[in-house]
């Protein structure tokens, strides 16, 4: 019962908050100099008539109210500038569907090497394995994406030539996905180990070692499974952390994707663009974090419901 | 007096009843020397070898950063004719852009921007952060649910849009502002884009400091210290300043000094996209994103912007750390 009543309040608090982003970023937007004809070739009378069409002459209260009824309807509009014309809803979701394929690679490869390198630390504590793995997350956490994807290029791409540069040629998303992963790696091993060391100064498992479980098992099955409890808290800002790399990854390596869009369409004062991709990216991590809070309060009985 | 060679009793001289020597107790007092908290906290860093080190890193590279470019023949903007597209040389250790421009202060000063983005987005987040946590916690009920509740909207806002978009917005009306108010002239070299970022700081990054500062408060508040000082009539500002204040200040600094990596990560991010700084102003994020173009036959005008963007990162996380351990041992993580 408690578990029901924290799950609807956080889905209320994430409805307010999606709710404030959309409002917020709609004035915000609207106070931006200029407006998406500015740049087209047009005399000032054919701009007021192509202003007047998309209604963008009313105040502005009435332009939002518009807009909030349409996107309750699931319509995002179409876009002005970018790609004239065309609904925004399917703009996202084509260059979204690039962007998801290398976002979950990278969360995949995150994941694995993350938790399975923590692992290795945290069990293998002050042992020289431990100190390299210590050593390479912090440098690895210290590096911002587009330091990482400089690095890659020379090495990768122009001193050895074993990797494309583009992201088309066979093989061009490995390096994109690298740099993707690499923050949300480092992270990942460090939150590991430090839970890893944590669990393994607890009570239960002395007492299994005492009943006389092999290693093995006390490791593996009981230690591990607790260890991981903390992940799951950090997936939410996985996700967020992977979606904004984007934005650099997909620009460095020219990744047709969402990422690039964002900056563009400001520039362009693309407003249902603008609107589309916030609203969309605001979504996914707000749901995301809101699936990690849940799974958290579920998976792991001992953490007290407010 | 005559004893009985039987009797029991101790043989007593009046010496016996002498006072003491005054440095008689002093073999049996324990060896132990008073030391404040910031005294301990100091030692304790000073052991840990990988927090020292990355203190000096971060000192030479202040060096580096503020008085560097007063050393260096030339100044950040300044194309020298005929040097164009050098690599590192004598007369230009890091080599030269394609418009005459030496790397090596063009770096100077990234690194400046990239060390004061980092401290003044610190300060801001820790004073807003821990006012707020501080009236939350000491308000108590309605006040602070209603609070904490705003605290977990702007939570969720993905930042990185929103700078994006304030950004833009206040470029114009403050290059105005700034154009045409003389006592703001300073303001002028910096840009509007790192003042969006210390807005957007302000707005919303000092959320997580906000929380650390009410749940110490929280935790103090009910200390039995606490309450004998409102007992004995302290005001609440005294309380404040005097007895719960210092008793949080150790983990408030260490939760500001891994914020600073944080906002340096962001203003690269923001520089690297093209909306950080304005030219020809230099940070390390516009000098790497400006340099791949051609990383192809110029790899060290990349290389020297990253490489030093990832130092001053790593030595504020590796003292940070380290810091954190020393001031907070119970926080330590093992």
């Amino acid at each position: 019962m408690q578990t029901i009543r924290y799950i609807v309040k956080r889905i209320g608090l994430a409805v307010i908050s999606l709710f404030a982003i959309v409002t917020i970023t709609f004035f915000l937007m609207n106070l931006l100099p200029g407006d998406p004809f500015m740049s087209e070739k047009a005399t000032a009378e054919n701009r007021a008539i192509l202003v007047a069409k998309y209604g963008l002459d009313q105040p502005v209260y009435i332009q939002y109210g518009r807009y909030l009824k349409n996107l309750l309807k699931g319509d995002m509009g179409t876009s002005y500038v970018l790609q004239k014309g065309r609904p925004v809803a399917t703009i996202i979701f084509e260059s979204f569907a690039t962007s998801m394929q290398l976002g979950v690679r990278a969360l995949v490869l995150a994941i694995v090497l993350g938790v399975s390198l923590g692992s290795i630390a945290g069990l293998r504590k002050d042992k020289p394995s431990d100190g390299v793995i210590r050593v390479l997350s912090s440098i690895g956490i210290s590096m911002p994406g587009y330091v990482i994807a400089s690095a890659l290029m020379i090495v990768l791409a122009v001193n050895l030539k074993v990797l494309p540069v583009t992201y088309n040629k066979p093989g061009g998303w490995i390096m994109p996905m690298i740099t993707l992963a690499m923050y949300p790696t480092c992270y990942l091993i460090r939150l590991t180990r430090a839970s890893i060391l944590e669990v393994m100064n607890q009570d239960y498992l002395t007492t299994e070692r005492a009943k006389g479980m092999s290693e093995f098992i006390v490791v593996f099955v009981h230690a591990l499974k607790n260890s991981l409890i903390p992940v799951i808290t950090y997936l939410g800002p996985l996700t967020a952390s992977i979606l904004t790399g984007g934005f650099v990854a997909e620009t460095v390596f020219n990744v047709p994707g969402l990422g690039r869009y964002f900056v563009s369409s400001i520039s362009s004062r693309d407003y249902t663009v603008i609107m589309g991709v916030t609203v969309f990216y605001s979504s996914l991590i707000v749901m995301m974090n809101l699936l990690c809070d849940i799974l958290y309060k579920i998976v792991d009985p001992r953490i007290t419901l407010e | 007096m005559k004893v009985s060679a039987l009797s029991l009793q101790n043989k007593i001289s009046p010496e016996d009843f002498a006072p003491l020597g005054s440095d008689h107790f002093r073999d049996e007092k324990l060896e132990t020397e008073e030391i404040g908290y910031w005294k301990a906290s100091w030692r304790r860093l000073k052991k840990n070898r990988i927090a020292m080190f990355a203190l000096i890193v971060i000192l030479i590279l202040l060096v580096f950063a503020f008085i560097g470019p007063v050393l260096s023949p030339y100044t950040y903007d300044q194309q020298v004719r005929g040097d164009e597209g050098l690599w590192p040389c004598m007369a230009h250790p890091f080599g030269t852009d394609r418009l005459g421009r030496d790397i090596l202060v063009r770096c100077m000063i990234g690194t400046r921007i990239s060390m004061a983005v980092g401290i003044v987005s610190a300060v801001i987040v820790m004073i807003v952060g821990s006012i707020y946590g501080a009236i939350s916690g000491l308000a108590g009920g309605k006040v602070d649910i209603f609070m904490m509740r705003l605290v977990d909207i702007i939570y969720s806002v993905p930042e990185i849009l929103l700078i994006v978009v304030i950004k833009m917005i206040i470029s114009e009306p403050l290059q105005n502002l700034i154009d045409n108010t003389p006592s703001l002239k300073g303001l002028q070299r910096i840009g509007p884009g790192l003042i969006a970022i210390f807005v957007v700081y302000g707005l919303l990054y000092w959320v997580g400091m906000a929380r650390i500062v009410r749940g110490q408060i929280l935790q103090l508040k009910n200390m039995e210290y606490v309450t004998a000082a409102q007992a004995l009539g302290c005001s609440k500002g005294r309380l404040i300043r005097e007895h719960l204040l210092p008793n949080c200040i150790g983990q408030l600094i260490a939760t500001v000094m891994l914020q600073i990596p944080s906002a340096i990560f962001t203003e690269a991010f923001l520089s690297y996209l093209g909306i950080g700084v304005s030219a020809p102003m230099a940070s390390l994020g516009s000098l790497a994103s400006e340099a791949l173009n051609g990383i192809t036959s110029y790899p060290y005008r990349v290389i020297f912007p990253a490489v030093l963007i990832s130092l001053i990162i790593l030595s504020f996380n590796l003292f940070g750390d380290g810091l954190r351990d020393a001031l907070d041992p119970k926080m330590k993580k093992a």
